[in-house]
């Protein structure tokens, strides 16, 4: 059942074929059966599944069903779900049992999507290889020694491995695409606004965006089609009207511009790595696009300008883990100052206590203007930098990361080291752009990503590259050996 | 840029965050790699480029002032370490 596509699933379920309880029950023996290897979930849920399951087979034989219902998922831990733990991964929210739902969450459920659990993340969503959260790292279901990358590393981790057939991620420096891309599934990160960011933990708000990791590019279209939309309670979502993502799936790439930015495809760039992308890029040009040369020059700039802010906001957003109102609270404080100090040196891990302490120390008196002002700035010459391009190109396609998923343990010593590899999906965050990332084959019997991005409100057109790639090649539809 | 022990005090009591004796160099030592990562912004010209705080440059949104979310105290409660008639518990703060 596991290896249907979700327009099968869905067309058996309509017909009757399967019931969502079945389907939901057969995810929840292949959970039991293999997240105790890949430590993909933090949480299973069930009780839960079978019986939102049940409702929707109720709703499928009433009639009124929609595309996605009885289809089941797992959400990210990231993305509060009442009643039941939204951990974030981190110890600081062990005993939150969140008290609402999250937006996604809610439109998700409105479809009738059954929650199977929560997926492992990093730990506040700080890093890129899930190894940082209090519950242990996930593995790289191709390769137990790799990492899955992260944040939403175990979102990845449980597509690829066919424990849950949707999953929601989220994505503030590469958190979708990168795990994608080390997974070999597909994932897409939308406009910064489509999506509310109401009910997800936030890390850093500026950058915040969540969106559908799924095998392919049809199902994304589908699932962002449920998942974005106007949200009054999010201040920073976009008032559009609703999109039907998946309308142009099917159209022709003839004509289409494609810019392949140099600065891309130097030093640092694995040779086999470039090899697979522009292997891709040269399948798209088969199918009549145009490939044109543009220029990002200020893609170094980002990743510092990026490491600036966004420990700057989350050393704000997570002033609210004080251990009074929910969360870790540490034992006999002696006073007001040791309960929050004390608390929070406790609930947090050193990724987390790292960046906090550096967005601090950004805002501090005397440095505001070397660091935040000036990373400011750089935003929006990368911002630019991809304006400019757009005037010749309609997307830009490159790597999603500069190597294949790296192995566990080997840059958790150097922190820096770890920021770095996301030099690729950093500068579409800052921009505040959409990208996608698309299986586009492996090296050494590990995924490789394409990362294809495009204009503010082009997730249409993403998804339509990414679905006509995914016509001709078939990365999309490949499960490890032992969970097929 | 190295950071010594004055400044990793300072930050830590700027981020609410206490640091053991014996983690201080330590702290010291990455906090200090990733401002070295902060210094490569030093040589970029930003002469006349306007900061850029929203990536759509959007400006806050307005609603009507009226009352939409009901009282929950209750429920959200639930998950407060210690409470007491409505009320947050701490340690005592004045003497």
């Amino acid at each position: 059942m596991h290896n249907l596509t979700i327009k099968q699933m869905s067309e058996k379920l309509q017909a009757g074929e399967i019931t969502s309880v079945q389907l939901t029950q057969h995810y929840l023996d292949r959970i039991s059966k293999y997240d105790s290897e890949l430590n993909a979930y933090v949480t299973v849920t069930p009780e839960l599944a079978i019986s939102m399951a049940e409702e929707a087979d109720k709703r499928i034989a009433a009639g009124n069903a929609e595309l996605l219902t009885g289809i089941p998922i797992a959400h990210k831990d990231i993305f509060c779900t009442d009643g039941v733990k939204t951990s974030c991964s981190s110890k600081m929210l062990d005993n939150f049992i969140a008290p609402y739902d999250a937006h996604v969450v809610t439109q998700l459920k409105k479809v009738g999507m059954p929650i199977l659990g929560k997926t492992n993340m990093d730990e506040f969503a700080m890093g890129s290889s899930s190894e940082s959260s209090y519950y242990g790292p996930t593995k790289n279901p191709w390769d137990h020694k790799a990492v899955p990358g992260g944040s939403s590393g175990g979102a990845a981790a449980v597509i690829a491995a066919c424990l849950a057939p949707m999953a929601t991620g989220t994505d503030t420096g590469g958190s979708i695409r990168q795990p994608a891309s080390f997974c070999g599934i597909t994932g897409i990160k939308p406009t910064y606004g489509s999506v509310s960011r109401f009910g997800i933990v936030a890390y850093a708000s500026s950058f915040d965006q969540a969106g559908p990791m799924t095998r392919s590019a049809e199902d994304s279209a589908w699932m962002l089609t449920a998942m974005a939309g106007f949200d009054e309670r999010d201040s920073t979502s976009l008032q559009r009207d609703a999109v039907d993502y998946s309308a142009e799936l099917t159209n022709s790439l003839k004509g289409l511009k494609v810019g392949v930015p140099a600065e891309y495809f130097g030093e640092g760039l694995d040779p086999d790595v470039e090899t697979l992308v522009r292997a891709a890029i040269a399948e798209i040009e088969k199918q009549g696009a145009e490939i044109v040369e543009v220029h990002l020059p200020n893609k170094d700039l980002a990743v510092p300008s990026y490491y600036v802010l966004a420990p700057a906001e989350a050393s704000s957003n997570l002033s609210r883990y004080d251990g009074v109102r929910f969360g870790h609270r540490c034992d006999n404080p002696k006073n007001l100052q040791d309960l929050y100090e004390r608390s929070r040196s406790e609930g947090f891990g050193a990724e987390v206590k790292r960046r906090i302490m550096v967005g601090a120390y950004a805002l501090s008196t005397g440095f505001y203007d070397a660091y935040y002002l000036k990373a400011q700035k750089l935003r929006r010459m990368v911002r630019d930098d991809f304006t400019n391009a757009f005037e010749h190109c309609d997307v830009i396609m490159g790597p999603v990361a500069p190597t294949p998923a790296f192995n566990i343990g080997e840059k958790t010593d150097d922190p820096t080291s770890m920021y770095l590899a996301d030099l690729y999906t950093i500068p579409v965050n800052l921009a505040g752009l959409p990208g996608i990332s698309v299986p586009a084959g492996f090296v050494n019997q590990r995924p490789v990503g394409l990362h294809i991005v495009g204009p503010y409100f082009s997730e249409a057109k993403l998804l339509n590259i990414a679905h006509q790639y995914q016509q001709v090649t078939d990365w999309h539809t490949k499960t490890p050996a032992q969970y097929q | 840029m190295s950071l010594g022990k004055t400044e990793v005090e300072n930050i830590s009591r700027l981020a609410a965050i206490a640091v053991e004796k014996h983690e201080v160099d330590e702290v010291a030592a990455k906090l200090s790699n990733i401002l070295d990562l902060f210094s490569q912004m030093e040589a970029a010209n930003t002469d006349g480029v306007e900061p850029m705080a929203h990536p759509l440059d959007q400006v806050q949104r307005l609603r009507p002032d009226v009352v939409t979310a009901t009282n929950q105290r209750e429920k959200l409660q639930t998950v407060a370490p210690s409470t007491d008639n409505g009320l947050y518990l701490v340690p005592q703060v004045i003497e």
